[in-house]
């Protein structure tokens, strides 16, 4: 998708940043920008510090240099607004983290009401609303125990949508699932991404990658080695790409 | 050796047994709820990033957890008098109860805390809620949730540790009957009915637990799992 005629900024740009866990360098000079409306797919072995990189764009990981900016946010400096960047970025993890104590509806209309000061009826309604865009409002009353893996992820999808984030980070969240929940869960991110919802998504899928990124970016060893248009998986030019669509990564 | 026991001769006395199990209901009851605030937060001012606040913390459970309760209250109530502060024994007896059940509580409190998984606040907190909103809304609940019967059995020990406050002549049950046996000589009788009445007061305790659990807890009550 095309970026707007009057918004030149990219919603997120990653410039050499730069990240180590003790004497491991886990993102070396990493850079990488996504425009708005654009899905950027990062794909790499386990290791490759895709997940940290991304969790840097929320700040869920402090980097060591380079520079992060986010929605105008500098993620990068110290004195950064914390819960004005996390209003504006929405993240989705592997493990769903629903809160286990509250109903689906409780879980959507939490932050909403908490951080938005939106009046509980109003919470409540908009709680419908996003259930309904992943296809779950009969699960409003339930608790996330009583959903399969592929129903809390979905209702997680929708606790991020709720808070109208301007950009969507998704960690690996069908990573927990076996294939037929996957679909389920692939459906909805689609239809976010038809609807040009922002996104940028760490993800072993590598079909479901090549068919929905506008640009895909492949990292090895805490280095981009590759950055494109899905059809750089199909005709890789970098030895380390060559290998990793070439050991079996590559299903559709 | 035959026992002779005389019940008819204390019973007589049942409206002062009654008036000392009422006093220790209010005291144990007034103890456990300011108790559980004052430990819920020392638990988290043991789990803050000031040094200063945790190793305060640190310092107050510890202290309390390594000495008698008799002695604790012993310090309150002499304390306070050469102060020149002039408190009743109930206030007094409510006072160090509650800075004894507080570190006790804030042990069982911090395991809670603890056993609640990093990715649940890592989602509060890609929400955008702030460190207050997190501990209230997130973390709270299922970590009282996790520890209710650790925390329930502490607080109805409390009550029953509340007898020695009878040495400070607060006139709860037990220094009821310490009057009453005296009085009769009648000292078996006197404390058998006060073992029965200390019975009674826990089974109310654990029905007033177990009645707030349903209330505080209603993933469980609709579910019936553990968290």
């Amino acid at each position: 998708m095309q970026q707007n005629a009057f918004s030149s900024e990219p919603i997120v740009s990653l410039r050499d940043v730069q990240k180590s866990f003790g004497p491991l360098k886990v993102l070396d000079g990493v850079s990488f920008a996504v425009d708005r409306g654009e899905v950027l797919a990062i794909i790499g072995r386990s290791g490759s510090g895709k997940s940290t990189a991304l969790r840097c764009i929320d700040r869920f990981e402090k980097v060591d240099g380079g520079e992060i900016v986010v929605c105008g946010h500098r993620v990068d400096r110290p004195d950064v607004n914390l819960r004005a960047l996390r209003q504006d970025v929405g993240i989705v993890f592997q493990s769903y983290n629903l809160f286990p104590h509250l109903t689906i509806e409780q879980n959507i209309a939490l932050a909403p009401c908490a951080v938005k000061k939106m009046a509980t009826g109003q919470a409540k309604e908009l709680a419908r609303k996003v259930l309904a865009q992943v296809g779950l409002e009969e699960k409003l009353h339930a608790y996330p125990e009583q959903l399969s893996g592929g129903q809390q992820q979905r209702a997680a999808i929708a606790r991020s949508l709720a808070m109208q984030p301007k950009v969507m980070l998704f960690d690996e969240v069908t990573s927990a699932l076996d294939p037929e929940l996957t679909g389920e869960v692939l459906k909805v991110i689609e239809q976010l991404a038809a609807d040009g919802m922002t996104m940028v998504m760490v993800t072993h899928e590598m079909g479901f990658a090549k068919s929905i990124a506008d640009r895909i970016v492949f990292m090895h060893r805490g280095k981009v080695h590759e950055t494109g248009p899905a059809s750089i998986l199909t005709s890789p030019t970098t030895p380390e790409l060559i290998q990793f669509v070439g050991t079996g990564n590559l299903k559709s | 050796m035959s026992i002779q026991l005389d019940f008819p001769a204390v019973l007589e006395r049942w409206p002062s047994f009654l008036g000392g199990a009422v006093l220790t209901l209010e005291l144990a009851a007034l103890a456990t709820v300011l108790g559980a605030l004052l430990g819920t937060l020392a638990a988290v001012g043991r789990g803050t990033h000031s040094a200063l606040i945790a190793t305060a913390c640190r310092i107050y459970v510890e202290a309390i957890r390594n000495t008698p309760l008799l002695v604790q209250i012993f310090l309150v109530y002499f304390g306070l008098a050469s102060l020149g502060l002039k408190f009743s024994a109930f206030t007094v007896a409510v006072a160090a109860l509650t800075i004894n059940v507080g570190a006790y509580t804030a042990e069982i409190m911090r395991a809670g805390f603890e056993a609640i998984p990093r990715g649940q606040i890592e989602a509060a907190e890609g929400l955008a809620l702030s460190r207050v909103q997190i501990y209230w809304h997130i973390i709270l609940l299922p970590a009282v949730e996790r520890v209710y019967p650790a925390l329930t059995s502490q607080f109805v020990l409390l009550m029953l540790a509340s007898s020695v406050c009878s040495q400070i002549s607060a006139e709860e049950l037990t220094a009821i009957a310490n009057y009453i046996q005296s009085d009769t000589y009648r000292a078996f009788e006197t404390y058998i009915i006060v073992a029965v009445l200390y019975v009674v007061l826990s089974l109310v305790m654990r029905a007033g637990f177990w009645g707030l659990g349903l209330v505080l807890f209603p993933r469980r009550r609709r579910l019936g799992t553990p968290l």
